[in-house]
């Protein structure tokens, strides 16, 4: 029960020559491994770097010597790059690779801490966790509305104007009702409201998806904001002040150790954004709806000639999308803040780059956020600290690494075959 | 249609065999008439009814998704599912079915296989199992043979006669007369729309022919014994790659001389493609020489390599060979526009090239409205001629077909035909490359045989076939060691093959 009968297929082999993809890779990482360990290591002071385990000073800590953490961590990084280099078999690659710019990140933030002014060498590890996640958590559910989208072969750039109808439909009319879960419902048909308009002209009209996205961001923004100004700021007390989701408390799993302060204690949008990466990944890989969707933004001829509904299946799952972006916007408006106007200010877009660089997959997608979210914390907490490092420095470098991503430096990033194009039968 | 029978549907390109089987399937609506299943109507409003009512089939291009598995594509659409609403997939069972089917008809299968790793002829059974799982009696095959190896095609037609014996009836379309001599049981041929006649396999092939073009026509190519002069075009050791980076051209030495046609034969993918790409200037050389009458044309630019009196007609005219949108007089001027007649200084002028336009029009036999006529709107035969009377109207040295007849009529195959003929005696060197033997034989004078990027033999025309299609599967008669790599005899194998792998 096998081709084996077929004579072996290989052509002649791709000759990479010396530098693989592997080595030059390495060959960067020994360069970011010499500058921390040289570079960092110098800058460092004779302070004790301290990651404490809690929201402030106290408690309990991870100590390290200022200098010899960042020479340390310096050399671990050096290591993965020598180790790259050498050309060692492939699955290697994703340990060392992460391995090398973790002992980077924690060569850096061991010059960061310990040059800080003194009484604030420390690291409030809760504090950045959480933020990172809290800041990732519009991130998440709008890579998620471009995976659902986008799997079944739409190009979704409108997450933008999805985020941002949720938050309005959710402040609005939680506001009315005076009901979190009214304002809620309403978020996720805001956003789907959007989805549809998407959905109706890229399929049904076949209408330039991208231009359409970028179109209904803007028709989001004009309406959202018209009826801003118009409405809510007329009676802010009656339009504009949803009740909000107060944070739950999970049993035993809030008392892990930093994990559970920062994740454990947090609002029904956080759990929700976890509970759907989880749900969609499965949804995706093991389900009858799952395997249609991937076919129909892979080859959708190949699904309509099995009798698998193409345009239907988009709908839906263009539908879905906007539900759950929409949500996400509501993470602002029924957890966090008032509404304002173009309060997403580009996150959508954010989001779409995550969803590039996770690779189409739920949970690459939600990687991807964490890692936008933790360099946005890490600005944050170098600003706090009075760094030499100007902030917005760090707030670009997710971009860039995106930029890399997509160039193919870190694995080939292929799009579903089918994203953006119509289908138009026969 | 019988149970147990294996029709021929046999037709020219565009004859509309492909949308006749497309409305029996369910994927066209029909304007008017009806289909009948054991004497009852049936009206199929997609390919689930049809599927449904016992009908499979097997696409021209197959329609399996490149990054699934094998049983990922089989159960697609029929999916065994757990878990009531939330619809889990059974893999184990789907794939269980796959191997048992797989078995049954000795379709050699592996479940677990990725379709984009797969050789053509693979591809295709895994097609023939998707349709068996799903309870089919009748089983279309459309155009199954026009990508396969002639051995690929042997084994094809095994496993139609296994199908056959297990009770299953086919529809088998093709323009192919040799295949459908073979096994046909009964063959309906049909011409613009219009059943025009049956007939039975022991029909002569010159019958069958005559009836799918409506008058006769020659099945060979009339010609004059070549007198080959000086050589023209040489390459020595050439070595190209293909665009994933893969060897496509593995060390290739040529010579095409004044006055005579080299045909090249072989299966589609095994480096024709960067072989011509490479000589034109479209893709880089790695290694080897190329040179046109003694000067290395190594690094020149394609308007150059064309400058230099090289003629070209690429293989897929709808993307490299025209401009759809262009009007066909100025598709016919596209390498020559800027200069004079046809254009000076910045401007074009529209009067030589509308006046240069009607004159190749007439001589080349072009069929179209008007010259101002979007090429696009031409049939397929009528795009090509205006490729050809393009190329064909510079002094050239060197003409280089590739598929110069694929998707073409027969009458316009024989009208281009004759004018590779005709280029060959004024004395320019002509290169063809072509997938369908019976062209090559036709109009070459030598016969180089490719396989993985190497030229494995070059024979004469008069060769017997089945020697031609022994090589074109990379097996050298005259000697014990075959070319495929493992030393295993004649072995579905085909452009696929050259996929990924690497």
């Amino acid at each position: 029960m096998s081709t084996t009968a077929v004579p072996d297929v290989a052509v002649a082999p791709v000759d990479e020559g010396f530098w693989t993809r592997t080595r030059k890779v390495g060959l960067v990482l020994v360069a970011l491994g010499l500058l921390a360990t040289v570079l960092f290591g110098a800058l460092a002071t004779d302070a004790t770097a301290r990651f404490t385990l809690s929201e402030d000073a106290a408690g309990a800590a991870l100590e390290i010597h200022g200098t010899f953490g960042a020479v340390l961590f310096g050399l671990i990084t050096l290591a993965a790059g020598g180790a790259m280099l050498a050309g060692p078999p492939k699955r290697w690659f994703i340990p060392l690779l992460a391995m090398g710019l973790v002992g980077f990140v924690l060569s850096f933030l061991c010059w960061q801490v310990s040059d800080a002014p003194a009484g604030q060498n420390f690291m409030p590890l809760v504090n950045i966790v959480r933020g990172t996640f809290l800041l990732a958590l519009p991130l998440i559910f709008g890579a998620l509305a471009g995976v659902l989208c986008e799997r079944s072969g739409v190009v979704n750039v409108a997450i933008e104007g999805q985020l941002l109808m949720g938050a309005f439909s959710g402040a609005l009319f939680g506001s009315i009702s005076g009901n979190v879960w009214v304002g809620l419902v309403a978020a996720a048909i805001g956003g789907s409201f959007i989805s549809l308009l998407l959905a109706v002209f890229s399929i049904r009209y076949l209408v330039d998806q991208v231009v359409m996205g970028i179109v209904l961001n803007l028709l989001a923004l004009g309406i959202t904001g018209f009826l801003y100004e118009r409405l809510m700021q007329t009676d802010a007390a009656r339009y504009n002040s949803a009740p909000r989701f107060s944070n739950w408390e999970i049993p035993l799993l809030s008392d892990i150790p930093v994990l559970g302060p920062a994740l454990f204690r947090g609002n029904i949008f956080l759990y929700l954004a976890l509970l759907l990466v989880l749900v969609i990944h499965i949804g995706l890989f093991r389900t009858r709806w799952g395997l249609r969707t991937r076919s129909v933004g892979e080859h959708p001829t190949a699904a309509d000639t099995l009798g698998v509904k193409v345009l239907g299946l988009r709908y839906r799952n263009v539908i879905m999308a906007g539900a759950v972006a929409g949500i996400g916007g509501a993470s602002y408006t029924l957890a966090l803040f008032s509404f304002t106007k173009n309060m997403i200010g580009g996150k959508g877009f954010i989001a779409l780059a995550a969803l590039i660089f996770g690779r189409w997959s739920p949970t690459g997608a939600l990687l991807a956020a964490l890692f936008f979210g933790f360099a946005d914390q890490l600005a944050t907490y170098l600003g706090a600290i009075n760094s030499i490092i100007p902030g917005q420095f760090l707030a670009m470098l997710p971009y860039l690494a995106t930029i890399l991503a997509v160039a193919g430096l870190v694995g080939r990033v292929r799009a579903p075959a089918a994203d953006g194009k119509p289908y138009i039968k026969g | 249609m019988e149970p147990g029978e294996i029709h021929a549907l046999l037709g020219e390109n565009g004859a509309g065999k492909s949308t006749l089987m497309n409305v029996l399937y369910g994927l066209y609506q029909p304007d008017e008439g009806e289909i009948l299943v054991d004497g009852k109507p049936l009206k199929l409003r997609g390919p689930s009814d049809a599927i449904a009512a016992g009908i499979g089939m097997v696409h021209q291009h197959f329609m399996l998704v490149p990054v699934f598995t094998v049983t990922e594509n089989v159960m697609l659409g029929a999916e065994q599912v757990r878990g009531g609403i939330a619809g889990f997939l059974d893999r184990r069972r789907a794939r269980r079915e796959v191997a048992e089917v797989s078995q049954r008809y000795n379709l050699r299968v592996d479940p677990d296989a990725v379709i984009e790793d797969l050789p053509v002829g693979v591809q295709q059974r895994v097609e023939i199992v998707k349709a068996l799982t799903r309870d089919v009696d009748l089983l279309i095959l459309d155009e199954p043979t026009a990508v396969l190896t002639p051995q690929e095609t042997e084994e094809l037609l095994t496993v139609m006669r296994s199908l056959k014996a297990a009770g299953k009836s086919i529809v088998f379309i093709t323009h192919k007369l040799g295949e459908v001599k073979a096994i046909a049981d009964r063959i309906t041929v049909i011409r613009r729309g219009k059943t025009v006649g049956t007939a039975s396999p022991e029909a002569s092939r010159d019958e069958l022919a005559a009836l799918m073009v409506g008058r006769t026509v020659r099945l060979t190519v009339d010609k004059a014994p070549a007198t080959p002069g000086e050589p023209v075009l040489e390459v020595s050791g050439l070595v190209v790659d293909d665009e994933r980076q893969c060897r496509a051209v593995d060390g290739v030495d040529l010579t095409v001389r004044a006055g005579e046609v080299l045909g090249i034969a072989g299966v589609q993918g095994n480096g024709q493609t960067e072989l011509i790409e490479a000589i034109m200037g479209l893709r880089p050389v790695l290694a080897g020489t190329i040179t046109l009458e003694g000067r290395s044309i190594d690094g020149w630019s394609t308007k150059k390599v064309l400058r230099a009196g090289v003629g070209y007609v690429p293989e897929d005219r709808s993307v490299d060979g025209l401009v759809k949108e262009f009007s066909v007089a100025e598709n016919l001027v596209l390498d020559i526009y800027d200069r004079p007649p046809f254009g000076r200084g910045l401007s074009l002028r529209p009067d030589a090239i509308t006046k240069s336009a009607a004159e190749r029009i007439e001589q080349f036999d072009v069929r179209t409205s008007s010259a101002q006529a979007p090429v696009g709107t031409l049939s397929g035969g009528n795009q090509q001629k205006v490729i050809v009377a393009r190329e064909l109207s510079r002094p050239l040295k060197l003409f280089i077909a590739a598929q110069p007849t694929r998707g073409v009529d027969v009458g316009s195959i024989e009208f281009i035909h004759s004018q590779v003929v005709h280029e060959r005696d004024i004395g320019t060197a002509v290169l063809v490359v072509s997938s369908e033997l019976d062209e090559v034989i036709g109009l070459a004078d030598r016969i180089a045989v490719m396989y993985r990027g190497r030229i494995i033999g070059i024979v004469g025309p008069d060769t017997p076939r089945e020697e031609i299609g022994l090589l074109m599967a990379g097996i050298t008669p005259d000697r014990d060691a075959p070319a495929t790599s493992d030393g295993e005899a004649p072995a579905p194998e085909g452009p696929g093959s050259e996929d990924e792998k690497a």
